[in-house]
C-alpha cells in the first residue's frame, strides 16, 4: 500500500469524525424536541408539517407516545402509500409534464422494484435513471422517498434509544413528530447545504432539455441533464445510493472532480457516524456512543485498507507480460479496469468500502472490475447485515441488534442475566433480535439458491463460473440488507429478479425495522437496573472487541461457505498457475 | 468455588445419609446413563431441544442413505463412508443424551433414598377436629395416604411422622435425618418458630398433636423427590432465551449448508467437472456447525446446577430461583449467626479506679458461676484464661446462694455467706449499667463517674458492657462483645467485587450495628429492624431495579420472604416462612445464601461458556470440510486446507468425530460448572473469552488433524 493512499484514508476518517461528532450532538437535540441554532427557520416548517398531518404542533400538548405497535403500524402505512404512489407515478410518467425526454412508462416489474427500493432506502437501481425515469419522477417520487426513507430509519432508531432511555413506560415516542423532525431539521437543511456546494464544483442542477454537443472527434453526443445536484446530495446524505444517472457517482455530472468526490463520500458515512454520537447523548452515556463508532471503524479501517492493497495489487496474470504495475507517484498502477481515471485506485476503493458499510450503494466505479478480494470485502461488508455505519438509522439499530446478542453472551459468561444499558436483555429482546439477523441472512441465502436453480437467475449473469455466482451472490446481499449496491454484470431488469429484489428489499427492511420496534416496546416496559462493580461495561475495549467479533463471526459462518464458491475461489484460481482463467 | 464455600459443617457420616456426594462418574451412574441415553433417543423427547433434533433427523437421513447406497448401486458416495458418517452423528445424539441422564442420575438416586423414608405409616387421627383436648380424645387409625388438610393426629415417641404439619400441643424431640441428613435431633415444639414438623421424619421423645398441612402428594417430600429427580424441571426464562439463540443459530446454518447443493451445482455445471456436494457430506456440516456442544449439554446444565444446589442441602422450589441468585445485587444479612457468632463473648475487663483487674474479675467470675448463658460462660473463661482464677474451690466455704436473672432486677449474682462472719451476705451482682445505677440508690452510694465513662466507651465500640457490683462497691465493667466470624471479612470484599452488596439486618441499636457493621466488612446496616422495616427495606431496593436475597426463618419473616426476590427459608423454621420462601436450607445455615449467589452465578457462566466455545469451534470445522466437500469441481480450494488433512473422506470424518467426542469431554465440566472467581465482571469476561473463546478457536485445529492422522494410520480414506 502506498503512503498516499494511507494518508487519503486518515485524511477521509479524521475529517468523518470532526463532523461526525457536532452533528450527533445536534440530532440528539433534534431528537428530544429541544431548541436550536436553526430553530428559528425550521421550527415553522415543523408546525406547518404536523399541522398538516393534523397533529397538535402546540409544544404544550405534543401529539400522543405511541405503543411499539402502533409505531410500527405507522411505519408501515408511510412505506406502502409510498410504494404505492411511487409505482403510479412511475406508470404514469409518460402522461406527466417535466419530461423532456419523453420517456414512457417502465414495466411493472422494474416500477415496482423501484418503488420497494427507494422507499426501503435501498436505492437499487433496475432502471437506468437519465433515460427511463423523467425528472418529475425523478424529484417528485425517487428524492421525495430519499428523504422519507431516510427519515423512517432515523426515527426507528430514535425508538429503540428510548426503549433503552425510558423505564416502565408502555410508549416509545411518537412516528410522525420523529419523522417530521428528522425530515426538517436534519435531513432537509444538510441536503441543501451539500447541494449548493456540489453546484459549485460542477453537478448540473437544470430543468433544461438534454445538451447537444459536438465531441473532439468530431461526432454528435446528447448529454442528458436535470436536476441533479439536489438529488445527490441526499442520495448520498439519506444512505440512498440512486444516482440521477445510470453509472451513478461515475459520471462527471454527478461527480466532477475530486472535492466532490471527498464530500459525496464523507457525506455517505456522515449522518451514521453522527447517529453513534446521537446515541451517546440520548442514553446519556457519549462512552455508549463512542463504544459503537470505535466497533465500526475497528471493521471499517482494516476492510478499506484490504480494498485498496487487494486493488492496487496487479492481476498475476500480466506476470509474463513485461509490464509495469506497480502502484508509484506517477501511476496507480494495480487494477485499473472499471475505475474512472480522475478517482484513481484509493478513492475507488474507498468509495467501494464507504458505499457497501454503510447502505448506501452509490458507486464511483465499477465493483464487477474489481479484483476478486477488491470485490470480496465490499460484499462481506453487506453481508454483515449493513451494521458497520449501515444505512441511516436502520444501520445503527442493526448494530445495537447485533450488541444485544454480544451482550447476551457476555453476560453469561459473567454469570448474570445479561443487561444492556441498564436493561435486561430476556426471552423477548433474544427472539426479536435473532429475527432481525435471521431474515435478512436467510433472505440472501435462499434468494442466491434460487436463482442459481432457475434458468431466468443464471441467464441473467454476464460471467460463468465463479464470477457469475459472485454476481448473483453480491445482488441478493446488495437487496436483502437495504445497500442498493451493484456488482455490475447482472441483468436485473429482468421480471425474475426485479421480483425477487423486491422481496429480498422487503423482507431485510421491514424484517429487522419491526423486531426492531418490538424490542424497543420490551425494553420501555422494563424498569433500568443501577450499574455495579458486577455489571459488564459496555464501553470498555474489551466489550467493543466482543461486539465486532460477534458481527464478524455470524456474518463468517453464514456466508463463508458461499464466498468459498465465489470470490474466494476466484481469487485462489487467479493466483494458481495454469488454472482456468475466470 | 473459592469466593462461595462455606466451611463444611462438621457432620455426621452415616450409611443412610441420603446426600452423600456421589462421584461424578460412579460406574453405577454411568451404566445407568448409558441406558437413559438409548430411551431418550424417542423423538417425543428430542424435539424438545432443537439443536439435537436437528442431529437426529440428520443421523437418520445419513442412515437411509446409507442403506441406499448398500443395496443400489446408484449412492452418492461410499457406503462404508456414509456409515461412518451416520455412526458418529448418532454418537453425537448419544452423547448428549448421555449427559442429561448422567445429570438426572444423581437426582434420581437421591430420590430413591428420600422416597425410602416415604412410608405408607397408620396414624392416629382425631375424630372430633374441635376437641381442644387432643391428648384424651378419642382417635381412630388411618392410611398416612389418607389424611387431609386439617386434620388432628396424635404421634407418640417412636413414631414417624405421618404427613407434614403444624404442632397444635406438645413438645417433642425429632429425628429428621431423612431429610436433612443431620443425626441429631431437634426439638419441636407448639407455638412460636419451631412448630413445623416433616413427614417422615421421627418423634424420639413425648408426644405431639400435629395439624395436618398438606394433602397427600403435596408434602415436603413429595416436592423434594420431584425436585432432585428434575422431573417438574421447567426450562427457565434464562434457558428460554439462550434455546431461542441456539435455534436461530440452527436456522442460519442449516440455510448456509443446505444452499451449498444449489449452489455447487451451479459451480459444477460451470466448471464442467466434479459433483454438487453430497447429502451426507452436507448433513455432516451441518452438524458440525450448529451448536451441538452447547445444544447437547444445555439441559444437563441446568439439571447439574439443581443437583449441586441440592448436594449444598438446599432445595430450590424452581430453577428460576437458582438464576435469580446468580443476578442478586443486594444481600440482606442477619447479624447473628450469619456475621457474628451467635452469642456475645467477653473480651476485657476494664477495673473501677481502685479496683484491680485481677480483683474484677475474680468478683466477676464469682457472679458469673452459676450463669448458664454463653456470655456467663464466656466471663468465667476469660477470668481464668487471663489470671487463672478458679473460684468454685475457694467458694464452696462461702455458702454460695446464686440469684437468677429475673426481668424485675435485670440483674444476676451470687449472695455468699461468709464463715463465721453474721450478718448479712455479701452480694455480688452484675447487670446492665441503668440496673446497676438503681442498685446503687438503693443503696445509698454514688455510681461512679470513671465506671459511667467506661460503659459509654463499651457501648460506642459496639460491644455490650456488664457493670459488676460487690455489694455497695461498683467493681468496674466487663465488655461482651460480638464475635465476627472468621474469614467473613473477606468474603464480603469477594462479593463486592463481583458487585453484590451486603446489608447486615439487626435488632442492635445503631451505635452497636455501626460498629459490627464496620468490623465485619459489610456495605451497609439495618439497625433496630422490625420485620415492617426489612420489607421496606426490600421494597426500596426493588424499585431501584435491584435484585434482592435473604434468608428468614420465623413466621414474622415470611412477608418479607415474599417480598424478596431469593428467599431461602431455613428448614427450622415455620411451615409460613417456608411456604414463603422459593428456597429452603436444609441445614438453616444462615451463611448458605453466599453459597446459593455462587451457584446461581456458575450456572449462567457455564452456560456462556460452552456457548462461546461452541460457536468458535465452527471456525476450524469449515477449514477441514470446505475444501474436502468442494475438491471436485474447485481444487483450488486445497488452499483454505490449513490442517493438510489427507483425503476428504478423512477430513470430513476428523470433523465430525471431533465435534461429537467435545461434547462427552465437556460433560464434567458441564455438571461442575465453570467456577467463579471473585473478581470484576470484566477481569471474568477476558478470562473466559480468552479460554472459551480463543481456545474454542484455537483448540479444535489440533485436534481435528490428529484424528485425522488417526484415521490415516487405520487404513480410512
Amino acid at each position: 500500500m502506498t503512503g498516499n493512499a494511507l494518508a487519503q484514508v486518515g485524511v477521509f476518517l479524521a475529517l468523518l469524525v470532526l463532523f461526525a461528532r457536532p452533528l450527533g450532538g445536534y440530532i440528539a437535540k433534534v431528537a428530544k424536541g429541544e431548541r436550536h441554532r436553526l430553530s428559528f427557520a425550521l421550527y415553522p416548517i415543523e408546525r406547518l408539517a404536523l399541522r398538516a398531518l393534523g397533529l397538535s404542533s402546540d409544544p404544550g400538548h405534543p401529539p400522543n407516545e405511541m405503543t411499539w405497535k402502533r409505531y410500527a403500524a405507522s411505519v408501515l402505512i408511510v412505506s406502502g402509500v409510498g410504494i404505492v404512489l411511487l409505482v403510479v407515478l412511475q406508470l404514469a410518467q409518460g402522461s406527466l409534464p417535466l419530461n423532456p425526454h419523453e420517456v414512457g412508462a417502465p414495466t411493472f416489474g422494474v416500477s415496482l422494484n423501484t418503488a420497494v427500493s427507494f422507499v426501503t432506502n435501498t436505492n437499487w437501481q433496475t432502471y437506468a435513471g437519465e433515460s427511463s425515469l423523467s425528472p418529475l419522477t425523478q424529484m417528485l417520487g425517487l428524492a421525495t422517498q430519499n428523504f422519507l426513507s431516510a427519515a423512517t430509519g432515523i426515527a426507528v432508531l430514535f425508538a429503540l434509544i428510548r426503549g433503552f432511555s425510558k423505564s416502565r413506560s408502555d410508549t416509545i415516542g411518537n412516528f410522525w413528530v420523529d419523522f417530521v423532525r428528522v425530515t426538517v431539521h436534519v435531513l432537509l437543511p444538510l441536503a441543501f447545504i451539500l447541494a449548493l456546494i456540489l453546484v459549485t464544483q460542477g453537478v448540473v442542477q437544470t430543468f433544461d432539455t438534454p445538451a447537444h454537443v459536438t465531441t473532439l472527434e468530431g461526432s454528435h453526443q446528447t448529454l442528458a441533464l436535470g436536476p441533479v445536484a439536489s438529488q445527490v446530495a441526499i442520495k448520498q446524505l439519506g444512505t440512498n445510493g440512486g444516482g440521477y444517472f445510470n453509472v451513478n457517482s461515475a459520471h462527471p455530472l454527478e461527480n466532477p472532480n475530486a472535492l466532490s468526490n471527498l464530500l459525496q463520500c464523507l457525506a455517505i458515512l456522515l449522518i451514521p457516524a453522527a447517529l453513534c454520537f446521537t446515541f451517546g447523548h440520548l442514553v446519556s452515556d457519549r462512552r455508549q456512543g463512542r463504544a459503537l463508532i470505535i466497533a465500526m471503524f475497528a471493521v471499517f479501517v482494516p476492510f478499506t485498507l484490504a480494498t485498496v492493497a487487494a486493488e492496487q495489487t496487479a492481476n498475476p496474470r500480466l506476470d509474463p507480460v513485461a509490464l509495469d504495475t506497480a502502484p508509484s507517484e506517477l501511476q496507480p498502477g494495480g487494477n485499473m479496469e472499471g475505475k474512472e481515471a480522475r478517482f484513481g485506485i484509493t478513492d475507488s476503493a474507498l468509495w467501494a468500502t464507504a458505499t457497501t458499510a454503510a447502505s448506501n450503494g452509490s458507486v464511483n466505479a465499477m465493483h464487477d472490475s474489481m479484483t476478486p478480494l477488491g470485490g470480496l470485502f465490499p460484499m462481506v461488508l453487506m453481508q454483515l447485515g449493513e451494521v458497520i455505519f449501515g444505512g441511516v438509522g436502520s444501520g445503527l439499530y442493526g448494530l445495537i441488534v447485533f450488541a444485544i446478542l454480544a451482550v447476551f453472551a457476555a453476560g453469561l459468561m459473567v454469570g448474570r442475566t445479561p443487561e444492556y444499558l441498564g436493561k435486561k436483555i430476556e426471552v423477548r429482546e433474544m427472539q426479536m433480535a435473532s429475527l432481525a439477523i435471521l431474515l435478512p441472512a436467510a433472505m440472501v441465502l435462499c434468494g442466491t439458491a434460487l436463482a442459481v436453480m432457475v434458468p431466468e437467475g443464471r441467464a441473467a449473469t454476464a460471467n460463468p463460473g465463479a464470477h457469475g455466482f459472485s454476481e448473483i451472490l453480491y445482488a441478493l446481499s446488495s437487496g436483502a440488507n437495504n445497500n442498493g449496491s451493484a456488482f455490475g454484470g447482472l441483468t436485473a431488469n429482468g421480471d425474475f429478479f426485479a421480483h425477487l429484489q423486491s422481496l429480498a428489499m422487503l423482507v431485510g427492511r421491514f424484517g429487522v425495522l419491526v423486531p426492531v420496534l418490538a424490542i424497543a416496546g420490551s425494553l420501555a416496559k422494563k424498569q433500568a437496573i443501577p450499574a455495579s462493580t458486577g455489571t459488564l461495561p459496555t464501553h470498555g475495549p474489551l466489550f467493543i472487541g466482543l461486539l465486532v467479533g460477534v458481527v464478524l463471526l455470524v456474518g463468517a459462518l453464514t456466508f463463508i461457505p458461499s464466498l468459498a464458491l465465489g470470490p474466494i475461489v476466484e481469487h485462489l484460481q487467479l493466483h494458481t498457475p495454469g488454472g482456468i482463467l475466470p | 468455588m473459592t469466593a462461595f464455600t462455606a466451611p463444611e459443617a462438621p457432620r455426621a457420616q452415616r450409611p443412610h445419609e441420603p446426600r452423600q456426594p456421589r462421584s461424578l462418574f460412579d460406574p453405577q451412574l454411568m451404566r445407568a446413563a448409558a441406558l437413559d441415553a438409548l430411551v431418550k433417543l424417542s423423538p417425543r423427547r428430542l424435539i424438545k431441544n432443537p439443536v439435537m433434533f436437528v442431529v437426529a433427523l440428520g443421523s437418520a437421513l445419513t442412515t437411509l442413505l446409507f442403506f441406499h447406497a448398500l443395496f443400489t448401486d446408484a449412492g452418492e458416495a461410499s457406503p462404508s463412508f456414509i456409515l461412518a458418517v451416520s455412526l458418529w452423528l448418532w454418537f453425537t445424539v448419544l452423547f448428549s443424551n448421555f449427559a442429561e441422564a448422567l445429570a438426572e442420575g444423581r437426582g434420581k438416586a437421591q430420590a430413591e433414598s428420600l422416597r425410602r423414608a416415604r412410608k405408607d405409616v397408620s396414624a392416629r387421627r382425631l375424630r372430633d377436629r374441635s376437641n381442644a383436648n387432643y391428648f384424651d380424645a378419642p382417635t381412630e387409625e388411618i392410611s398416612s395416604a389418607r389424611l387431609q388438610k386439617g386434620d388432628l393426629v396424635i404421634v407418640q415417641a417412636g413414631e414417624l411422622i405421618p404427613c407434614d404439619g403444624e404442632i397444635v400441643d406438645g413438645v417433642a424431640s425429632v429425628d429428621e435425618s431423612a431429610i436433612t441428613g443431620e443425626s441429631a435431633p431437634v426439638i419441636r415444639e407448639s407455638g412460636g418458630d419451631r412448630s413445623a414438623v416433616t413427614g417422615g421424619t421421627r418423634v424420639l421423645s413425648d408426644r405431639l398433636a400435629v395439624r395436618i398441612t398438606a394433602n397427600p402428594g403435596e408434602t415436603f417430600l413429595d416436592r423434594m423427590i420431584s425436585l432432585v429427580e428434575g422431573a417438574k424441571r421447567k426450562k427457565t426464562p434464562n434457558e428460554v432465551a439462550l434455546d431461542i439463540f441456539l435455534a436461530a443459530l440452527t436456522i442460519v446454518f442449516l440455510l448456509a449448508a443446505v444452499t451449498l447443493r444449489p449452489f455447487s451445482a451451479d459451480a459444477a455445471t460451470a466448471a464442467g467437472h466434479g459433483a454438487p456436494i453430497t447429502l451426507t457430506v452436507l448433513v455432516a456440516l451441518l452438524v458440525c456447525l450448529i451448536p451441538t456442544t452447547i445444544g447437547g449439554l444445555l439441559s444437563a446444565i441446568g439439571i447439574a446446577g439443581m443437583d449441586r444446589l441440592v448436594r449444598k442441602n438446599v432445595l430450590a422450589t424452581s430453577g428460576r430461583a437458582v438464576e435469580a441468585a446468580g443476578d442478586v445485587d443486594i444481600l440482606l444479612l442477619d447479624k447473628t449467626g450469619t456475621i457474628t457468632l451467635g452469642n456475645r463473648q467477653a473480651t476485657a475487663f476494664h477495673p473501677a479506679p481502685d479496683v484491680t483487674e485481677r480483683e474484677l474479675a475474680e468478683i466477676a467470675q464469682l457472679a458469673s458461676l452459676a450463669d448458664e448463658t454463653p456470655e456467663g460462660r464466656s466471663i468465667v473463661v476469660l477470668a481464668k484464661s487471663r489470671f487463672d482464677l478458679r473460684g468454685p474451690a475457694a467458694l464452696v466455704e462461702h455458702h454460695p446462694t446464686f440469684v437468677p436473672f429475673t426481668a424485675e432486677t435485670r440483674m444476676s449474682g451470687v449472695d455468699l455467706a461468709l464463715r463465721g462472719v453474721s450478718g448479712p451476705p455479701r452480694q455480688i451482682r452484675k447487670g446492665a449499667r441503668d440496673a446497676v445505677v438503681r442498685w446503687c440508690q438503693a443503696l445509698g452510694v454514688p455510681f461512679p463517674r470513671a465506671v459511667s465513662d467506661a460503659t459509654d466507651e463499651v457501648a460506642r465500640r459496639g460491644a455490650t458492657p456488664l457493670v459488676v457490683v460487690d455489694g455497695p462497691r461498683v467493681m468496674g465493667v466487663v465488655e461482651l462483645k460480638d464475635i465476627v466470624k472468621g474469614g467473613i471479612r473477606e468474603r464480603f470484599a469477594e462479593l463486592r467485587r463481583l458487585g453484590i452488596k451486603t446489608i447486615m439486618v439487626t435488632g442492635d441499636n445503631p451505635l452497636t450495628a455501626a460498629a459490627i457493621a464496620a468490623e465485619a466488612g459489610v456495605d451497609d446496616f439495618l439497625a433496630e429492624a422490625t420485620p415492617d422495616k426489612k420489607l421496606e427495606l426490600i421494597r426500596t431496593y426493588q424499585n431501584q431495579g435491584h435484585l434482592v436475597a435473604m434468608t428468614g426463618d420465623g413466621t414474622n419473616d415470611a412477608p418479607a420472604l415474599a417480598q424478596a426476590d431469593v428467599a431461602v427459608a431455613m428448614n427450622t423454621g415455620t411451615q409460613a416462612a417456608k411456604e414463603a420462601g422459593n428456597m429452603i436450607d436444609l441445614d438453616s445455615s444462615p451463611t448458605k445464601l453466599l453459597d446459593i449467589v455462587g451457584i446461581g452465578k456458575e450456572l449462567l457462566m457455564t452456560r456462556g461458556a460452552l456457548t462461546t466455545f461452541s460457536i468458535a469451534n465452527d471456525v476450524s470445522k469449515y477449514f477441514a470440510i470446505i475444501p474436502a466437500a468442494f475438491a471436485g469441481i474447485f481444487p483450488e480450494l486445497r488452499a483454505l486446507d490449513v490442517m493438510g488433512l489427507h483425503s476428504p473422506t478423512t477430513a470430513v470424518l476428523s470433523a465430525v468425530i471431533f465435534n461429537a467426542l467435545i461434547i462427552v469431554a465437556l460433560i464434567p465440566l458441564a455438571l461442575r460448572g465453570v467456577r467463579i472467581r471473585p473478581a470484576s465482571s470484566q477481569v471474568l469476561l477476558r478470562r473466559n473469552l480468552l479460554v472459551f473463546g480463543l481456545g474454542g478457536l484455537v483448540l479444535p485445529f489440533p485436534f481435528i488433524k490428529g484424528i485425522d492422522l488417526l484415521l490415516t494410520a487405520l487404513g480410512v480414506g
